[in-house]
């Protein structure tokens, strides 16, 4: 597979370049005056080639793989040239713009459930662009174009597709409608295709199998991928050659090999060390047996089950199914798991957002299943919870300041004066200034806001803390700065926390102890550098296997040994 | 949209107050409805206010020093827009009854949205039967025609005729009738959509009680659209007082001036070519619920910021330009996930 690359690359070096971007500007109008989104941004992408634009959010990389497809909003403006096969896509008419939309180049979007229309067949929807391009004014029949559709469905590795064209998007699953969004892509052959964080959306175990359908595809048809993401495993995985991006502007631009080992901007060095790296940094690094069991176990689960109930004449939905784990202070307690593996709905029940239908689950000596709101709130300040999204978990009319003191006024009814004074000490300890309590949380970063939430978390003296996924939002740079504060504050108070993650890496560098969860089942635990290291259960082993990791070489042979273990 | 709070410091209240913060921001057309909309509201607002001053005579004045006044005289030099088949001045009555139709404005929905706002609220959170019970009788009172339930409020509470403020408050009471669902059903649904917000969630694992996180969490979130319904509804009760006074539930014109009741009056002028007497209460009607409309609709364009319109950027606006730099700096984030 490593050879396969570096040949692809040396044939690509003489072609005709498929898409080339000279100067581009794009700059939006908006409330508070024009902002230059994209800055100068020049490169090319030859033929069968992948380039990955990279960047934090913010950098300016969506919006120029927008402008490759000529899908910017009304209020932008955009200046430089996009050409397409000798077409400059900001000047041509809308009609040939049309015209050139799926048939040289197709786009790929992050979310595939969005991507599809509900109502109407995924059949129908690939044949909707084939039809739409039909050649030499020849009209293409729908059973013409149906059959092509059961092709680009093939192609993409759909089994069955005779049938499956027949299909609804909701009967397939997540990977199965980015495949699907994928064949609708190719259906015409486009010389180029541009996937928008085509991954991001998707469990580990499924993105590494969209992963290989693109290079797939690359070596199969020739295609080039122009690839939009923030996840450096991701680019290490399929990436050729990387450009970085940061506030508009290209910093960098390198093979992918050459990028990873060794970077020259100050930036990319930054952006890369922040990468959580599975392996490094392990928060149970050198332990023998389960750290911190000498204290008070605060969290016990026996036998936890947790049901949704069902619509009428339909069974309930487990959510978690006979799960026991407990959590002793000063510990923290990794929970992983995909989406829909119960994970947060643990979270919540702790917390008790949720209730809990079967088994036992004591938190503080509270038995949840006989839960009741009035007896358990004194509870309540022993327990902390930080949201996943700092953005929306703050009252957008209160200030920073009267969100952190909302515990303290609940629980010890403060004056005023020592209220403030507490707040400016508890955004102290988080590493904000005190005078942020003025502000309003939209005027505070991602990372700021998450900062800010820890504090409001922390402001009781919980001794227990759930945090439910609490960095995903975050770019990877924040993330880095937020897992080691929470590191270290964590050593300081002393609380025992839940830490709820879908992201291996992260779990791993702050976790004593790890649960996997799988369809509500947790099916191993263990020492946090154990599980990662030597997984005993096969869902780990496809968990760790496929989670790519941010150094091309490191990840090719991980590739091998993924494919290895799915094939024997 | 609210990024460049970043950097620049924090608007002087008056700019943040509803309708004026919604003009600032506002361009081209729709700046243009919303300015007319303005000035037609804010004629009404002042015609109401200096009524005693502007009107000539007063709203049941059928003579002065010289004399009874002639019945239905065409507009001339002394009734400038002439009398009505009682002998009132049209003017006057015009004058008088913007005063009314605020009144009757103000009180109906002060009172639907207290109680909307209230409701819409306990609904919304608790949930349960209470919400169940309020729903259904919320959605019953939708299935009834709105002047037909005005009407039998407005016969239940004054028995049919009244002075000024009984006619007034059973007007407003008839109106509140059936403004409260409208209310009663947004902030509902407001309220459900919060209740699922992790910052609400967050504040129930605090131990916030749920009478705090109501008020303290809720409320402010859910009533931003108020200023926008108040607007639209506005227009709606000046119609249904209209209505109401058209098809003789209104107001005595010995205790006030009210539109609908005189055109009910001017009805039967019109076949004999008299047509004064109908065609200012009219038009006084119809600039009101434009106003009020204009005003309404443009706010809820302007909400909304895929509707909203802007400058096109890159343009040679002068006036933006100090602010452009400072704020493309910091504001990239804004711009890259649109």
């Amino acid at each position: 597979m490593t050879t396969n690359l570096g040949h692809i690359s040396d044939r690509a070096g003489n072609a005709e370049p498929v898409l080339s971007i000279d100067r581009l500007q794009v700059t939006f109008a908006t409330d508070g005056g024009d902002v230059q989104a994209v800055k100068d941004v020049s490169l090319d992408v030859k033929s069968g080639e992948v380039v990955a634009i990279v960047g934090e959010s913010g950098s300016g990389k969506t919006v120029t793989a927008k402008t490759i497809l000529g899908l910017l909003p009304e209020t932008a403006i955009s200046s430089g040239a996009v050409l397409i096969n000798g077409n400059n896509v900001i000047s041509v008419s809308k009609s040939t713009l049309r015209k050139i939309r799926g048939r040289d180049v197709a786009m790929v979007f992050q979310e595939p459930s969005t991507a599809l229309n509900p109502v109407f067949t995924v059949g129908w929807q690939i044949a909707e662009g084939i039809r739409a391009h039909a050649t030499d004014g020849r009209r293409v029949s729908a059973k013409e174009a149906k059959l092509r559709a059961t092709d680009a469905l093939r192609k993409v590795g759909i089994p069955d597709p005779e049938t499956r064209v027949n299909y609804y998007p909701h009967q397939f699953s997540g990977g199965q409608k980015q495949r699907v969004v994928i064949a609708a892509a190719l259906a015409l052959n486009p010389g180029l295709i541009v996937a928008d964080e085509p991954t991001t959306a998707l469990d580990v175990t499924v993105q590494a199998e969209i992963l290989q359908l693109l290079r797939d595809l690359r070596d199969n048809y020739g295609t080039s991928i122009v690839l939009i993401t923030h996840n450096m495993g991701v680019v290490a995985d399929l990436a050729d050659r990387v450009v970085v991006m940061y506030q508009g502007d290209v910093v960098e631009e390198a093979s992918s090999r050459v990028l990873f080992a060794e970077p020259k901007v100050e930036y990319t060095k930054k952006l890369l060390a922040a990468v959580p790296h599975l392996g490094r940094h392990s928060a149970s690094e050198g332990a023998r047996g389960r750290l911190h069991q000498d204290g008070e176990i605060l969290v016990e689960a026996k036998n936890l089950t947790i049901e949704y109930p069902g619509r009428f004449g339909r069974n309930g939905f487990k959510a978690v199914d006979n799960v026991s784990f407990t959590v002793s202070e000063n510990e923290v307690f990794g929970l992983v798991g995909e989406s829909g593996s119960g994970k947060s709905t643990i979270g919540r029940a702790i917390a008790g957002l949720n209730r809990t239908t079967g088994g036992s689950l004591k938190v503080l000596g509270y038995e949840m299943l006989d839960f009741k709101e009035r007896t358990f709130r004194p509870l309540r300040k022993e327990i902390g919870f930080v949201f996943q999204d700092p953005a929306a978990s703050f009252n957008p009319h209160l200030t920073i300041g009267e969100c952190v003191a909302e515990p303290l006024i609940i629980h010890t009814k403060p004056s005023a004066a020592e209220a403030r004074k507490k707040v400016g000490e508890l955004l102290e300890s988080v590493q904000l200034p005190a005078s942020y309590a003025q502000r309003y949380p939209h005027e505070l970063s991602g990372g700021q806001r998450q900062r800010a939430s820890l504090a409001r978390s922390l402001a009781l003296n919980p001794r227990l803390l759930i945090a439910d996924e609490p960095t995903s939002a975050l770019d990877v740079s924040v993330q880095a700065k937020v897992l080691d504060l929470f590191k270290d504050i964590q050593e300081q108070f002393g609380f025992a926390a839940l830490f709820i993650s879908h992201d291996l890496a992260v779990v791993d560098m702050l976790s004593h102890w790890v649960g996997v969860l799988y369809k509500g089942q947790l099916v191993e635990q263990g020492i946090g550098n154990h599980v990662m290291g030597s997984p005993q259960h096969d869902y780990t082993k496809r968990l760790i296997a496929s989670l790519p990791v941010p150094d091309p070489d490191e990840q090719a042979r991980r590739r091998e040994a993924h494919r290895a273990l799915l094939g024997g | 949209m609210s990024t460049p709070a970043l950097t620049a410091p924090k608007q002087p209240l008056f700019s943040r107050l509803p309708v004026v913060s919604h003009f600032k921001k506002s361009v081209g057309l729709q700046r243009g409805m919303l300015m007319v909309g303005l000035v037609l509201t804010g004629l009404l607002i002042l015609t109401s206010i200096f009524a005693p001053l502007l009107a000539p005579y007063g709203y049941s004045q059928l003579s002065d020093a010289s004399g009874s006044f002639p019945t239905q005289e065409a507009p001339g030099a002394k009734h400038l827009l002439g009398t009505t088949v009682s002998g009132y001045d049209v003017l006057s009555r015009v004058i008088w009854g913007s005063q009314t139709a605020v009144t009757v404005i103000v009180v109906s929905v002060a009172m639907s949205i207290f109680l909307g706002v209230a409701l819409g609220l306990l609904s919304g959170y608790f949930g349960g039967w209470l919400d169940r019970i309020l729903v259904v009788v919320a959605d019953a009172i939708y299935a009834f025609p709105t002047l037909l339930l005005a009407i039998v409020i407005s016969i239940v509470i004054s028995k049919g005729q009244s002075s000024f403020w009984g006619g007034i408050f059973s007007c407003a009471f008839s109106i509140t009738v059936v403004f409260v669902p409208q209310y009663f059903r947004v902030i509902r649904a407001e309220t459900i959509r919060l209740k699922a917000e992790p910052f609400v969630e967050s504040a129930k694992v605090l131990g916030a009680s749920s009478m705090r996180i109501i008020g303290r969490h809720i409320f402010k979130n859910a009533t931003r659209t108020l200023p926008l319904m108040f607007t639209l509804n506005a227009s709606e009760a000046i119609l249904t007082l209209a209505g109401l006074g058209f098809l003789g539930f209104g107001i005595e014109p010995t205790s006030a001036a009210e539109w609908g009741f005189d055109l009910n009056k001017a009805l039967a002028d019109t076949s004999s070519g008299i047509w004064w007497t109908g065609v200012f209460p009219g038009i006084a009607i119809v600039l009101t619920v434009l106003g009020l409309t204009l005003v309404g609709e443009s706010i809820n364009d302007l909400n909304d910021p895929r509707i909203r319109g802007r400058k096109r950027a890159g343009a040679p606006t002068a006036p933006t330009t100090p602010a452009a730099p400072t704020t493309a700096a910091s504001e990239p984030e804004e711009a890259g996930k649109p």
